[in-house]
């Protein structure tokens, strides 16, 4: 599903590498964990992934089902099947929640060449996947995330994922701000969409997360590289002692 | 700060050429007074030159030329706007009124006449007002095409509102030839309690030049929302003057499309406690040749009134924008609110938003803010957008109509403000980057 090989990025504003060959593979109908300490490098790997701007890939590669993601646009990869859940979901006042959604579903759709979503098979749809996010109507029609809590962006998230029903999700300290129920409601959202034909790269500092998600894999990242990959008990050691057992080891 | 000896003598040099090449119309009867008046105005003033001191970010010239530069006219398979809207249809071809497109002038609640109909009448109402709140206007700020207007004005029409009125009067401005140069001037008299919609919309002319006085007395209610056709090469200067009342209210909005130069003035005087005098625009402009003007001037001179400038302009491809927007509170206008934003959002580097934002306060007890800004697309919100698999270019629009829609909002009848968002959708499918 998702091949990274040997992957390098800078900074394309100054001279600072942040990555420094990332090797990782999620295969298809897997949930792999990264966790590591603040700074390693986890949500650059997100935003490279996602093609977002500012990063320069010096060295290696990524690709989706064979397919070289590093070449194609912001809106190829997602229409390629890549999702990404932020850690810091933008405000964009002005543009409503539900406009928003529609067209990027209906964008994705045209991109690959299917039929378009009727509107009103779109609010039948939406309605019932808000309701298992307990996201309530009035959410739907504000703009996108303008005035949302911590955790109703963070759920907001989830909703988008389930409309667009990526191929690869990838999610960036979703749990964050969550509390205790509402992260069962979005794990609970990303074990429904656990199947075939689709894997997930969940970024997390708990292994709380972990609970509801179960990792097939866990990878520790560290200094822009995966230094350690292992089962979940691996999430479970980190939660009991720190990194830094884990880190001496790899040193 | 004094003009030099020879810009003075050009721009009376200017303005005689231009008077010379005007004629009065037929039958100005009782205008006529006003009609000298005004006259005598603009050779006070004299026309526009780029050295005064509310021109230096508009060239004057085109609108100040005898003869009106010629603009192409526009053809559109668009379907007309606010086809399905029950409205009193006044229409009027390069400034001349067409009776056979028009609906007949006859709608509860108000009269409404032809001013060319209505001059010759031995006595009307609207004698009263004709050229009256223009001349008030013209003090602090020169006004001079206004002026111009009032003393060569052909038609236009005068409405007497003394009820609620059910729909709006839609005035239709069509442009079909090329070197067209027309004058309209309406009058609005609104009772107390009184309230109507007054729409207008299309090109109109080659070179478009029209004043609006609204006389909106104590609680009475005026609406107004305005469309400038999209014709590229048309040029307009248009002003609007208004005094308001006691618990009174005024809205207005502009949507500009295109166009080479547009410049439209207005002019509102508070005068009564707790009156409401809004006005908005949006506008969206591609290529060199478009320069859009917006000059307000809002004076508050009762108690507990608020004011409202909501100005908004996406601008591309080397356009400029203008917002020169004053709020002049007087000693006793307290508890003033007086608000005032204009925001331009450039697309590229080439384009450009000029603003001139002015508040001058004389009483101690008001609230009053304003601010201007010009930016560029917010990356993040796009790369957001397009990480869900928008397109750019789709990204981009859905962006600009999130940065216009605070203007729209400004339209309290949603329906016109659905029809004014389908043209900017029309639009911004035409123009893209
Ligand atoms: N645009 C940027 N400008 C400057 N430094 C950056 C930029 N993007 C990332 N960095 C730096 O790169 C390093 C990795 O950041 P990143 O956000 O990927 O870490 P992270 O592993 O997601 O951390 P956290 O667990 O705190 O979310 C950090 O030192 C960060 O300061
Ligand atoms: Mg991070």
């Amino acid at each position: 599903m998702l091949e990274i090989k040997n992957l390098h990025v800078e900074l394309e504003e100054e001279d600072k590498r942040i990555l420094n060959g990332v090797d990782l593979t999620v295969e298809d109908g897997k949930v792999h964990a990264i966790m590591g300490p603040n700074g390693s490098g986890k949500s650059t790997l997100s935003y490279v992934l996602s093609g977002k701007d500012g990063y320069e890939v010096t060295e290696g590669q990524a690709m989706l089902d064979g397919a070289d993601l590093l070449a194609m646009d912001v809106e190829e990869r997602a229409a390629a099947g890549l999702f990404l859940a932020f850690q810091y979901p933008v405000e964009i006042p002005g543009v409503g929640n539900m406009t928003f959604l529609r067209t990027a579903v209906n964008a994705q759709r045209k991109a690959r060449g299917e039929e378009e979503m009727s509107a009103g098979e779109f609010l039948k749809v939406i309605r019932a996947k808000a309701k298992d996010l307990k996201i309530d109507a009035d959410m739907l029609k504000r703009p996108v995330n303008v005035g949302f809590s911590g955790g109703e962006k963070k759920r907001n998230e989830i909703l988008q994922m389930a409309m667009l029903e990526p191929k690869m999700c990838i999610l960036d300290e979703t749990d964050s701000g969550l509390d205790v129920d509402a992260m069962k409601l979005v794990a609970d959202g990303v074990n429904a969409l656990r199947e075939e034909g689709r894997g997930f790269l969940v970024i997390t500092h708990y292994q709380r997360l972990l609970n509801h998600i179960k990792p097939d894999v866990v990878h520790i990242m560290a200094e822009g590289r995966i230094v350690k990959t292992g089962g979940p008990e691996l999430a479970l050691e980190v939660e009991n002692n720190g990194y830094a057992g884990i880190l001496a080891e790899v040193a | 700060m004094a003009m030099p000896k020879q810009i003075v003598q050009v721009k009376q040099d200017t303005t005689e050429a231009r008077l010379a090449g005007m004629t009065r119309p037929d039958g100005a009867g009782w205008s006529n007074e006003a009609r000298d008046a005004a006259i005598a105005r603009v050779r006070d003033m004299g026309l526009p030159h780029g050295r005064d001191e509310y021109w230096r970010f508009t060239k004057p010239a085109d609108l100040v030329a005898s003869d009106a530069p010629k603009a192409a006219v526009f053809e559109t398979d668009e379907a007309p706007l606010w086809d399905d809207r029950d409205r009193l249809k006044v229409v009027f071809v390069d400034g001349v009124f067409d009776a056979e497109a028009s609906d007949d002038l006859s709608l509860e609640g108000l009269s409404i006449e032809r001013l060319s109909q209505v001059t010759g009448a031995d006595i009307h109402w609207a004698k009263e007002l004709y050229g009256t709140l223009e001349a008030r206007g013209q003090d602090p700020v020169d006004r001079p095409l206004a002026a111009l207007n009032t003393a060569y004005a052909t038609d236009g029409v005068v409405i007497h509102v003394t009820g609620r009125v059910s729909k709006p009067v839609n005035l239709i401005y069509h442009h079909k030839s090329e070197a067209s140069d027309a004058f309209l001037h309406h009058l609005v008299k609104l009772e107390e309690g009184a309230e109507m919609t007054l729409l207008e919309t299309g090109p109109g002319a080659a070179r478009l030049n029209t004043v609006l006085e609204v006389e909106v007395p104590d609680t009475a209610r005026f609406h107004h929302v305005r469309v400038q056709g999209r014709d590229h090469e048309r040029r307009a200067a248009t002003a609007i003057f208004t005094r308001l009342g006691k618990e009174s209210t005024f809205k207005s909005f502009t949507l500009t499309m295109n166009g080479r130069l547009t410049r439209n003035e207005c002019v509102i005087e508070l005068t009564g406690d707790d009156a409401v005098a809004h006005v908005a625009g949006a506008c969206v402009g591609d290529g060199t040749a478009f320069h859009h003007d917006d000059t307000v001037f809002i004076t508050h001179d009762a108690v507990n009134c608020e004011s409202r400038q909501v100005f908004k302009k996406v601008l591309r491809n080397g356009a400029t924008g203008v917002f020169q927007g004053k709020i002049l509170v007087k000693a006793d206008a307290q508890k003033t609110d007086g608000y005032q934003i204009s925001q331009s959002l450039l697309l590229d580097e080439d384009s450009q938003f000029l603003a001139k934002p002015e508040l001058e306060i004389y009483a101690d007890d008001v609230i009053c803010s304003h601010g201007s800004t010009t930016g560029a697309i917010d990356e993040e919100a796009l790369y957001y957008l397009r990480s869900r698999g928008v397109p750019t270019d789709e990204a981009t629009d859905l962006l600009v109509l999130a940065f216009l829609g605070e203007a729209l909002d400004e339209i309290e009848d949603e329906a016109l403000a659905e029809g004014i968002h389908e043209r900017l959708v029309g639009w911004l499918s035409r123009h893209k980057s």
